[in-house]
């Protein structure tokens, strides 16, 4: 099934690193649960796939899981937290991934909460990474108190990660009039968990209605998956799997923050999603 | 008596009455119920603005006259001085406050070069003009008129004195004529409101998914909320 648009991401590229410093890239949405992590793991792994140094950053301090989506959980020794406080050095706290060499996480710490990191501490983090990597990726916690501003203080690019329902569209909405107060627009969308189906009969926000009321531009929708479950749990995120929609949608996604023109994919073509929908509600009519 | 300052002027939103500074309060109050008794039938039912200027009136002071003029069917709903004391014993009695101190120093002037003509309907209310979408969370307030030049997105406010006027999609919250115009009215260029409410009337808007947007006026005719088209 439809591996067309992600065949491209597969097939090795030869790098291209940046010669001025990493770019920050910031994934936040405001409420919870839409997928920021799952969407940091997998665009830290998609870039990767493409040859480019990435460091994760987990902002979520005290509510940590980058390291159990990344299948990491068991490696941490330092954490973020370590860092600022001076118990270790930043190279100590980055965890190498097993597969990817140029992977690296940097945990939340468990035990503490958002207080004992200030945004200036992620600026200097930050700083500090730029000269070694191509890309910083920070996931941010739900929210928009302090864990949200030390998030989206070092960011150059910031990614709104929201689903296709009202309460995320809103509180997306707010996170980026908050951004525009800082100045830190634009940020780009990515809407996440998008079910082809219910948005035909009508029962779900389209792409359109999304963008209409949030006016940003996206950098990716993402069907939804139920692989991602099983993908997060075994702590391999499905931007490793060729033949998964929701991967190929993540590694669409990193080749779009590389600058790369890649169309949106065809989310209720025949081939593949809506033929199995299709066939489950006894075809015909819905074709 | 007559060297007591008391200025009782018409507004759009009912009486601004601008009390003497200096003179002795018990005088001051005096003389308003006495200049006020004059024409009790003509007061009757409106809604008041106290000016009170630089003067620190208590609490005890200020329902008092609040007292006096309900007594005389008006009704005390806003105080404008540039005292905090006033202005907490205003908040305190549940009355808007306006600090005299943080708006411009003349208010009854306007704003644009005093050369250029006006006539009353221009005069006294002041406006807004946000040249950019309200996003979630944002609230914005007036003692005047509002114009939002961009959209006005799902759980965002507005609340102005005056009218609002929105060149986009209004699908926030909206209350024109928060301290009471009924001639208040909302205009948008696509008429969505979460909630719209003009003086003490609320309406939501219809669940028609299938609807044309088109610029639409809401206002108050027959003491409901009706919208129609904008023909200017």
């Amino acid at each position: 099934m439809g591996v067309n648009a992600g065949a491209a991401a597969s097939t090795p590229q030869p790098p291209k690193r940046s010669a001025t410093g990493a770019k920050v890239v910031t994934i936040t949405s405001g409420k919870g649960g839409v997928g920021k992590t799952t969407t940091t793991a997998n665009i830290g792994v998609a870039l990767a796939r493409i040859n480019q140094r990435v460091v994760l950053i987990d902002a979520d301090i005290g509510l940590r899981n980058l390291d159990i989506v990344m299948g990491l959980e068991n490696r941490i020794v330092y954490d973020l937290v370590d860092v600022i406080e001076g118990r270790c050095k930043l190279r100590q706290a980055m965890i190498k991934h097993k597969q990817l060499p140029e992977l690296y996480l940097i945990p939340a710490a468990q035990t503490r909460d958002k207080s004992a990191v200030s945004p200036a501490d992620m600026i200097k983090i930050a700083d500090q990474l730029r000269p070694e990597v191509d890309f910083i990726i920070i996931d941010c916690p739900a929210g928009i108190e302090r864990g949200f501003r030390n998030a989206v203080a070092p960011a150059d690019e910031v990614l709104i990660v929201t689903n296709p329902e009202i309460s995320a569209v809103r509180d997306a909405d707010r996170i980026i009039g908050l951004l525009e107060a800082e100045n830190k627009g634009p940020a780009h969308l990515v809407l996440n968990r998008v079910k082809p189906e219910m948005i035909r009969k009508g029962e779900m926000l389209s792409p359109e209605d999304v963008t209409d009321i949030l006016a940003i531009k996206l950098i990716g929708i993402v069907p939804e998956d139920e692989t991602v479950v099983s993908a997060s749990n075994s702590g391999t995120p499905l931007a490793f799997l060729d033949n998964s929609r929701a991967g190929t949608a993540y590694r669409n996604i990193a080749r779009r923050l590389m600058g790369e023109q890649v169309p949106f994919m065809q989310l209720d073509d025949n081939t593949g999603f809506r033929k199995r929908i299709a066939r489950l509600f006894g075809s015909g009519q819905n074709s | 008596m007559s060297d007591i300052n008391i200025a009782i002027k018409g507004v759009k939103d009912g009486l601004l009455i601008t009390l003497d500074e200096e003179a002795e309060w018990g005088a001051v109050t005096a003389d308003l119920a006495s200049r006020l008794d004059e024409k009790s039938a003509f007061f009757a039912g409106a809604s008041v603005t106290l000016d009170l200027g630089e003067r620190p009136v208590a609490k005890d002071q200020m329902s008092g006259v609040k007292a006096l003029l309900e007594r005389r069917g008006m009704l005390l709903h806003a105080v404008t001085s540039a005292s905090m004391t006033s202005l907490d014993a205003a908040s305190a009695l549940d009355l808007r406050a306006h600090n005299l101190a943080a708006v411009e120093p003349e208010p009854e002037q306007p704003a644009f070069g005093s050369e250029l003509p006006y006539n009353s309907e221009e005069d006294g209310m002041i406006g807004v003009l946000i040249r950019r979408t309200l996003r979630s969370g944002k609230t914005v307030t007036s003692r005047g008129h509002v114009v939002i030049l961009g959209d006005v997105n799902p759980g965002s406010e507005i609340v102005a004195v005056g009218d609002v006027i929105v060149w986009g999609k209004l699908r926030g919250r909206v209350h024109a004529g928060c301290e009471g115009d009924e001639q208040a009215v909302v205009c948008a260029l696509d008429m969505q409101p979460t909630q719209l409410r003009i003086a003490g009337y609320i309406a939501i808007s219809p669940s028609d998914k299938r609807r044309k947007p088109k610029p639409e006026t809401a206002l108050i005719r027959d003491r409901q909320i009706v919208v129609d088209e904008w023909t200017g």
